[in-house]
């Protein structure tokens, strides 16, 4: 087990060098003359020379990626280019919201997806048409399109949640629920939709496997069944899924952050991309990325855990 | 040919499913919506009119106006055929790029596979929306070429489909046939494998379609896609501004949007629903009779039951009278698969239900236990348990019967454990709940159970998983269970069948001494005469959902009359006469 834990680590941390170095390679060989940009059409040749040296764009490309990375591991991403401000100093607040909204998302699509994926594949009937209807739609309809409607529905139409802005939960509960709930919703429409299909697909299966009659033949009731063996047999594929769900996620809280204006990585992603902020937007992309190994990791040693022919080899 | 033919029925058989056409309807008129009306309309989408800004639907403004006053309709049509060239531009870019990197790497395989195997693990490192804004912060906003990327971080899908076919295929005889008969590498990929992996391409495109669709209205709704042409995403974000003041601006391009992609996915699963059907079926349950032929056959068949041999003097445990079960056959009736069956089990007797499979001798033992797969049931006659009627018993009645009463021992032990818990927890739990003691208690008892069946050392074995033990072991310990809370009746499904010849003498041996032992009485079912005479006092023949004859041991082996059953006698006695020939199910 330990093996394989050191195995997963070694093989996520290659990853990243390897995003970093190709994100790098190609956001700098299209970044054509930054510093004429920033500087605008009247700098002389002499102050643009001046600011690619202040930028370290007249080091060659190898060297600009070591000073990078060195700063990279220290935690340290450079300055940004559209705000007078360190990478790290503008991304880092930031992520911690986009975060707590996105780990929110993930809780409440588990917890939704488990029950909603259990009731279609044990009761079946009409539960489980409206599962697999809510899973067609959340496939098909974009978590953005579900925003605008929970905001014109619950926050405009009746002032239930409030349709902008971010409160700290620490500076007043209350609105920090009121705040945060549409966003969650919207985010999580898509993944509950997804991750119950699959609770109910593995569920089905596990239903029909043979020790459930065995255990059943034993005296063991249906719900006893079902919820210590079958559901614990049904964790697996389910948690896969609700890996793949949460790499959506962080891309669709971009957009979902930017429709009801919280301060997460979202919005200043967006500024950054339209001012070709590159060392921010790079920041961004090695945050991303790190996030989703480290969840693929988790999901990975969960999984495990949970299956005991991995645990005890 | 033959592949030409089944695409063009399938193609068929999608536009007659009415979601299907319904389907293609949709995604059709969107298309001639995006081409024609920008040509007829007399608006112009670009213009301002500052007079008509903000005004509701009309008939000169069919979807009213924005607030510079232009035509909404029009816009939305410039909209749809920008976003849906767009769009194409992704899914081609991604077929392209999937297609030929999944049939170069299935097909020669080698340092390509792993090549694109790790190319394919960055790509779906990152969400596509974070490289797509990367993308346009070096290039700048274009929407071409941002899906022309995202078509590229598409590919995967494709490849991963077109590499597994293309794994799968090639090691198939008719590649190899090809390949005998001369034909080139490229004609064999032309022929055989682009005609295997073209349904599920379609499937795959009009999924990568809706999401290309969605990925892109974001961006242009993120302000971050052409600034001067119409696009959904852009009126998305004009109609976002407006969200107060008028709502119903952002109502049009969202429901395109959800149309669009809706249509698309109902598209692909009505393609994947219609294939899957038109593949080969799956098996069904066999011995199925309609109803009407069932009362002419229940006529004329008759269970031959021998006088002698039955048992006197003891007490009846077990009366099956008249059992029928039945499924749904998929088109409102009921299929039967057991008929008229009559079973009767003494007090500490051993009866055997022997039959080919598919006779029904597993159905009667699963309606016994209450325990019939999903959509089967006991559709006629009646289970007595010790004068208890069990047919039609509440869930909670039954729950006391099993496991305390009547116990199940499973044909195939592996697959009757479950590989999550210890064999430990799964003895002890049905203990505790069955025979109402202890944890500990049920621990120890457990123990001494796994000694008495054989298990080497119980006490480690307790805290084994099911994957670490052998098959027999495993058929030991499911026997353990079955006997573990002191049943009347024990029914064995082929206990024997799946493990080995040396084994199976073993584990018959223990089932024999621990019926003696206890006096439980037991409904061993077979298919293997050999077993059936080493352990019944009493057996009934099966054959296709009836019991064709019924008597004692002694009185089977020496006088059989049904002809199956003589057949079923030869086939195993050896040194015995030649095998007869084989006696075809009546009404087959």
């Amino acid at each position: 087990m330990l093996t394989f834990i050191i195995k997963r680590i070694a093989n996520g941390l290659l990853m990243l060098f390897a995003v970093s170095f190709l994100a790098y390679f190609l956001m700098h060989l299209g970044a054509g003359n930054v510093a004429r940009l920033m500087l605008g059409l009247e700098a002389t040749a002499e102050a643009v020379a001046q600011k690619n040296h202040e930028l370290g764009l007249d080091l060659p490309f190898f060297d600009q990626y070591v000073n990078w990375l060195t700063g990279a591991v220290q935690l340290n991403l450079g300055n940004a280019w559209s705000m007078p401000d360190s990478v790290a100093a503008i991304l880092f607040p930031r992520l911690a919201i986009t975060l707590q909204i996105v780990s929110i998302t993930t809780l409440v699509a588990i917890v939704v997806a488990i029950i909603l994926g259990t009731l279609a594949a044990v009761y079946g009937g009409i539960i489980d048409r409206f599962v697999q209807f809510i899973g067609l739609l959340g496939f098909a309809v974009p978590g953005f399109l579900v925003a605008f409607f929970l905001a014109a529905v619950f926050a405009i139409q009746l002032p239930w949640f409030n349709a902008v802005g971010y409160t700290q939960f620490a500076d007043d509960p209350y609105q920090w629920f009121r705040s945060v709930t549409l966003p969650v919703l919207a985010l999580s429409f898509s993944g509950i939709a997804a991750a119950s299909n699959q609770v109910r697909g593995s569920v089905k299966d596990a239903l029909e496997m043979d020790y459930v009659r065995t255990l059943r033949a034993r005296g063991l009731s249906f719900q006893r069944v079902v919820y210590k063996h079958v559901l614990r047999n049904a964790a697996g594929p389910a948690l896969s899924i609700i890996g793949v769900q949460f790499v959506g996620m962080i891309g669709g809280s971009i957009l979902i952050e930017q429709i009801f204006a919280i301060p997460g990585l979202g919005p200043v992603a967006v500024s950054s991309t339209a001012m070709s902020d590159i060392p921010t937007i790079m920041g961004l992309v090695m945050i991303t990325a790190m996030i989703v190994i480290a969840m693929n990791l988790i999901v990975d040693l969960l999984s495990a855990a949970l299956n005991p022919k991995v645990r005890l080899s | 040919m033959s592949n030409k033919k089944r695409s063009d029925s399938l193609a068929l058989k999608v536009l007659s499913n009415p979601l299907g056409i319904a389907s293609v309807s949709i995604i059709v008129a969107f298309i001639l919506f995006g081409i024609i009306v920008p040509m007829v309309s007399p608006w112009d989408p670009n213009v301002p009119d500052i007079y008509s800004s903000l005004t509701m639907p009309s008939a000169d403004h069919w979807f009213g106006a924005d607030s510079a006053g232009r035509d909404v309709f029009t816009r939305l049509a410039m909209s749809t055929r920008f976003s849906l060239m767009t769009a194409s531009v992704a899914v081609i870019v991604a077929i392209v790029c999937g297609v030929l990197t999944g049939l170069i790497a299935g097909y020669f395989g080698g340092w390509f596979d792993n090549v694109s195997n790790w190319i394919t693990s960055i790509v779906m490192a990152l969400p596509g929306l974070v490289v797509l804004l990367a993308s346009i912060t070096v290039i700048g906003p274009s929407m071409w070429f941002s899906m022309a990327i995202f078509g590229v971080l598409m590919s995967p899908a494709y490849f991963r489909l077109v590499y597994t076919t293309v794994r799968g295929v090639r090691n198939e005889l008719y590649v190899d046939a090809a390949r005998v008969a001369g034909l080139t590498d490229v004609r064999i990929i032309g022929r055989h494998i682009l005609g295997v992996v073209r349904a599920p391409i379609i499937i795959q495109t009009a999924i990568v379609a809706s999401i290309a669709i969605a990925i892109q209205s974001g961006i242009e709704f993120l302000g971050l896609g052409d600034r001067n042409t119409p696009s959904w995403g852009a009126m998305l974000n004009e109609a976002f501004m407006k969200i107060y003041d008028f709502p119903i601006l952002l109502v049009w391009p969202s429901i395109t949007i959800a149309l669009i992609s809706i249509s698309l996915v109902i598209f692909a699963n009505t393609v994947r629903d219609e294939l899957e059907r038109t593949g080969p079926r799956r098996k069904k349950v066999t011995a199925g009779k309609s109803s009407a032929q069932q009362a002419a056959d229940d006529a004329a068949e008759q269970t031959i039951v021998h006088a002698e041999g039955a048992p006197k003097g003891k007490d009846l445990i077990l009366e099956v009278k008249d059992l029928a079960v039945g499924y749904p056959d998929g088109a409102g009736g009921i299929k039967q698969v057991v008929h008229n069956v009559n079973l009767k089990i003494h007090k500490g007797e051993v009866v055997g239900l022997i039959g080919e499979s598919g006779s029904g001798k597993t159905q009667t033992a699963f309606s016994v236990l209450g325990l019939l797969p999903a959509g089967g049931r006991v559709v006629a006659g009646s289970i007595q348990f010790e004068s208890e009627e069990l047919r039609g018993a509440a869930g909670k009645s039954y729950d006391k019967i099993r496991g305390g009463r009547i116990s199940y021992i499973p044909q195939e032990p592996m697959s009757n454990l479950d590989p999550s818990f210890t064999i430990g927890t799964q003895l002890v739990e049905p203990m505790v709940k069955v025979l109402g003691i202890s944890k500990k208690e049920a621990t120890t008892r457990a123990i001494g159970l796994l000694e008495r069946v054989g298990i080497p050392s119980p006490t480690t074995t307790m805290k084994k998983y099911p994957h670490e033990i052998s098959g027999g072991q495993a058929q030991r310990v499911l026997i353990a269970g079955a006997v573990s809370c002191n049943p009347d009746l024990i029914i064995a499904d082929e206990p024997t069948t799946a493990l080995d010849v040396t084994v199976q003498a073993e584990v018959l041996d223990l089932l024999r001494e621990l019926q003696k032992e206890t006096n439980t009485a037991l409904l061993l079912v077979t298919h293997n005469f050999g077993v059936v005479a080493d352990l019944c006092d009493y057996i009934n023949v099966m054959q296709n959902g009836r019991i064709v004859e019924a008597g004692g041991v002694v009185e089977i082996f020496k006088r059989a009359k049904h002809p199956y059953t003589q057949q079923l006698l030869n086939s195993i006695l050896e040194g015995g006469p030649g095998r007869g020939k084989y006696v075809a199910p009546k009404g087959n």
